[in-house]
């Protein structure tokens, strides 16, 4: 029917639009020379081996990680007891300290990065490591925080009620019952925050630009100042983190209830 | 849903406890940072410096000049077409997307967050790479007999435009998620039995019933893009720079953050506003 | 005339069959509910003559035209969705006069019909009000208006009352059914409720796992079941196996004077209702029984026996109830209301 048909054609065109860019850096990547062309010309993996071996490369992608694993688990320590209180009663405060967490990723990134400036040139601990991983926890807060606010919802309260008349007090509740219950929204709250952190540009340029590099940092660098095939093969590997990490939190978990949708009941 | 957990006395204060950490680290350092910002827009500038605290507007009257004015119009009407686009694509396609079977939805929920998370950076180096003339779409026009001689589309206008989204389809089609997820299959099916086509069904029941909702995604989309911060300096000339452009710019090249700081609490206080209303819609939404 | 003829329609969902080779004639004015527990395949049936769903499989045939290539929205059939699907941002009145502003009918049309349809579903004047501020039974009468707008040919409820409170259904159910004895409209129900369906229904189609068990009368599905499961479904009965005997038949060693048994069978499963079993002082009936619990309804008493043949439920007219726990009695069975399964009939 021309319906499905024309749906396709849809689907099709928007698919082709989200993967012409990824697709052109791609092709782009396993260029042979070390010239920007399109089509490649040659097949060479190289530049995929130089992200590891280029010891520039290799300490971005080092720094990246270290980053964001710090900013990530920043991020759902304080997240989590956010979700927590609301959960357990909402309160004025509970929800004034909730509106805090979200903010500063809803502001344009320019500001949380601009403030940062701000604090971190005034404090003193300009340039240094834990300034970029405290800005990026601060601002990618939001994330494990609907993720876990949502993993709260999904805990019946006649659960903890049952605990309680067991004699489980609030501390065993959580431990036991609470925890694990919202255990995959804590991942892929934390996984949420590590993407995001890896690939963040400005916070981490206006905090450690000038003493760190960051990958995002590097590609712009070598945008101005050098064109080097490895820009390609490391934004193409950023891409398949990504996917892989997405892929995974979908794969454990039910990622259209995570975005929104209702549990699944039916087999729509 | 709201109510507190039963059997917990009312008021303990152990039970708001979990929020001091959260609460200290936030006031460290969102609402500190931000205080800070809005006093440095205040403050005079040093240059090759910082800025030393003596309290002036000049900043501020510097922003209100007619040239940056142009360029703050200029922003707000690119940010706002980028939201109108990836509305009239977003919603028709988040509508077909949400009435895939679910494992279908999945492999295009995953892709559509992994061109989220994206840095700017990257989509900035993508898009200027597909639009140039020596690695990109034009060169794969030419090699398939569809056109002569490779061209730079880029930087340019369009180049931003599309770059710019590129980068916010995502957000768009994320935001209207929920929405068109929980609304009840049975409208549209109603519709086409009432004798509407599709099509009809689409325009006249789905969207009007989802309006607050596309109200609330076009101000958050319009907002993000707002944020756009590389796209229009790798894709555009310096006349398609908008003011998050132009804010990294002050702050950092010219070393002028007392300037950038005005500009930022000015872009600040317009996203604020933005969301508020957006909040108000969508309480006059639930409550209609 | 049949209306609609279904013929070998089969709906195939992977390797789950939803429907399998249904066949269906609806006469044209008739009132036809598909009866049977949820996952039956009766929803599935409805929605492909409504043509949301396309069958695997036969052709559906409305006043003698194959519609199975028609799309939805030019089959012209009436039909109300189990959450109503009202639409949220239209008034009662827009809501109603959608299908005839779809059709291009002018202001004064819709208007006039509006408030005729409001009349017929007896909720005059709430053509301004927004959808919201009514009541689920008021929603109700503004979905079938709606589905009535154009006096379609064929009206079709899926669960139309599943939504509202018992007392409200049981009212609802008599006025959906005065209201299609007064247009005359061919008319099918889904429903997974029998009383629902014995108070509607010309015709009651049973669906259990996709296939239609029996289509009749009520009151002949009720008396005459076709097999274990229909007998089951419709009210309360007792499922007990019968055993060939010199001359007859009996049940649980007893004989039961009058039952015969189809020729060949030496054992069959039999039915027999609970108002047809009668509970009569020890040894003047052939089955011993003891009573295990009586449950006096008011309406009428219900005893719960147990006899060799294991548990047999009594109905008892309204009063009598001189019973115990613990009472030895006997049971004569009615061998006239007894229902002879023959092997291979259960679903």
């Amino acid at each position: 029917m021309i319906g499905t048909f024309l749906t396709r054609l849809f689907f099709a065109a928007v698919g082709l639009f989200m993967a012409a860019p990824i697709v052109v850096i791609a092709g782009v990547s396993i260029n042979e020379k070390r010239s920007l062309t399109f089509p490649p010309e040659g097949f060479s993996l190289a530049w995929y081996g130089q992200i590891f071996t280029d010891e520039g490369w290799r300490g971005a992608l080092t720094t990246s990680v270290l980053i964001a694993l710090g900013a990530a688990t920043i991020a759902v320590l304080i997240a989590l007891p956010i979700a927590y209180a609301l959960w357990r009663r909402v309160t004025a405060i509970g929800r004034a300290v909730q509106l805090l967490g979200v903010s500063p990723f809803v502001l344009p990134p320019v500001i949380t990065a601009l403030g940062a400036l701000s604090f971190w040139a005034t404090m003193g601990g300009y340039g240094a490591w834990y300034t970029v991983v405290i800005s990026h926890a601060i601002f990618f807060t939001s994330l494990p925080l609907v993720t876990i606010s949502l993993g709260f919802q999904t805990i019946d309260r006649e659960v903890t009620e049952a605990a309680r008349t067991m004699g489980a007090n609030d501390r065993t509740i959580l431990t036991t019952i609470v925890l694990p219950m919202i255990a995959p929204y804590i991942i892929s709250g934390f996984a949420f925050a590590f993407v995001l952190s890896l690939n963040e540009y400005i916070v981490a340029y206006m905090t450690v630009g000038f003493t760190l590099e960051t990958v995002p940092i590097k590609i712009f660098n070598a945008l101005r100042y050098g064109y080097t095939p490895t820009m390609a093969s490391v934004s193409i590997l950023f891409v398949a983190v990504a996917v892989v990490v997405f892929g995974f939190v979908a794969r454990f978990g039910d990622l259209p209830r995570l975005l929104g949708a209702w549990s699944s009941g039916d087999g729509k | 849903m709201s109510a507190a957990a039963p059997g917990t006395k009312a008021g303990g204060w152990r039970e708001q406890a979990p929020l001091i950490f959260p609460a200290l680290m936030l006031l460290a350092f969102f609402v500190v940072p931000f205080g800070l910002m809005i006093a440095v827009s205040l403050f005079e500038r040093v240059a090759g410096g910082f800025y030393q605290p003596v309290l002036t507007t000049a900043n501020y009257a510097r922003f209100l000049s007619l040239f940056f004015g142009k360029i703050l119009v200029f922003s707000l009407g690119l940010s706002a077409l980028v939201s109108a686009l990836c509305l009239i694509v977003g919603a028709p396609f988040t509508y077909l997307l949400t009435k895939l079977r679910r494992k279908w939805q999945v492999p295009w929920l995953v892709a559509m967050l992994a061109v989220l998370s994206l840095s700017e950076v990257i989509i900035g180096f993508s898009w200027s790479t597909l639009l140039s003339r020596t690695a990109g779409l034009s060169n794969l026009f030419v090699s398939l007999g569809l056109m002569d001689n490779p061209d730079a589309w880029t930087p340019g206008f369009f180049a931003v435009l599309a770059g710019m989204t590129y980068q916010a389809f995502p957000y768009a089609v994320l935001v209207l998620y929920p929405s068109f997820s929980r609304l009840d299959p049975s409208l549209a099916e109603a519709a086409r039995t009432l004798g509407a086509s599709p099509l009809r069904a689409f325009f006249t029941v789905i969207l009007p019933a989802l309006r607050m909702a596309l109200i609330a995604t076009f101000i958050i989309v319009f907002v993000f893009a707002l944020g756009a911060y590389l796209l229009p300096q790798l894709l555009g000339r310096p006349e398609h720079w908008t003011l998050s452009v132009l804010i990294t710019d002050q702050a950092i090249y010219q070393s002028n953050m007392p300037f950038a700081a005005a500009m930022a609490v000015f872009l600040v206080v317009t996203s604020l506003s933005l969301v508020l209303l957006t909040t108000t819609l969508g309480r006059k939404g639930r409550a209609a | 005339m049949s209306a609609l003829e279904l013929a070998n329609v089969t709906k195939r969902y992977g390797s789950v069959l939803a429907v399998d080779d249904a066949v269906l004639d609806v006469p044209a004015g008739s009132f036809v509910c598909l009866l049977g527990p949820s996952g039956c395949g009766k929803t599935t049936l409805m929605r492909m003559i409504a043509g949301l769903e396309t069958p695997t499989a036969g052709t559906i045939r409305f006043n003698d035209e194959t519609i199975n290539e028609r799309p939805v929205h030019r089959r012209d059939f009436g039909m109300v969705f189990q959450s109503l699907a009202l639409f949220p941002h239209l008034s009662v009145g827009e809501n109603i006069a959608y299908p005839l502003k779809i059709r291009g009918r002018p202001r004064a049309e819709r208007d006039a019909r509006v408030v005729e349809l409001l009349d017929l579903v007896r909720l005059p004047g709430v053509a301004d009000r927004s959808v919201a501020q009514l009541s689920g039974g008021q929603r109700q009468r503004v979905a079938i208006a709606r589905a009535l707008a154009v006096s379609p040919k064929l009206f079709l409820l899926d669960e139309p009352l599943s939504a509202l409170d018992a007392k409200l259904r049981e009212a609802m159910q008599v006025e959906l059914r005065q209201l299609q004895e007064r247009l005359g409209i061919t008319t099918i129900v889904v429903t997974h409720d029998q009383r629902e369906a014995m108070t509607m229904a010309d015709t009651i189609v049973v669906m259990k796992g996709g296939r239609i068990q029996q289509m009749d009368r009520p009151i002949v599905i009720y008396r005459r079941p076709a097999n274990a499961f229909v007998a089951d479904f419709l009210g309360q009965t007792n499922l007990l196996t019968a055993h060939a005997a010199d001359g007859g038949a009996t049940i649980a060693d007893a004989p039961v004077p009058g039952l015969t048994l189809p020729a060949g069978c030496a054992t069959a499963e039999v039915s027999i209702r609970p108002e047809d079993v009668s509970v009569e002082r020890e040894g003047a009936a052939p089955l011993p029984a003891t009573v295990e619990f009586v449950r006096d309804m008011g309406s009428a008493v219900e005893v719960y026996l147990a006899t060799a043949a294991g548990r047999i439920v009594a109905q008892r007219a309204a009063g009598r109830n001189d019973l115990m726990v613990g009472d030895t009695v006997s049971l004569a069975l009615d061998p006239a209301a007894i229902v002879v399964f023959p092997a291979g009939a259960t679903a």
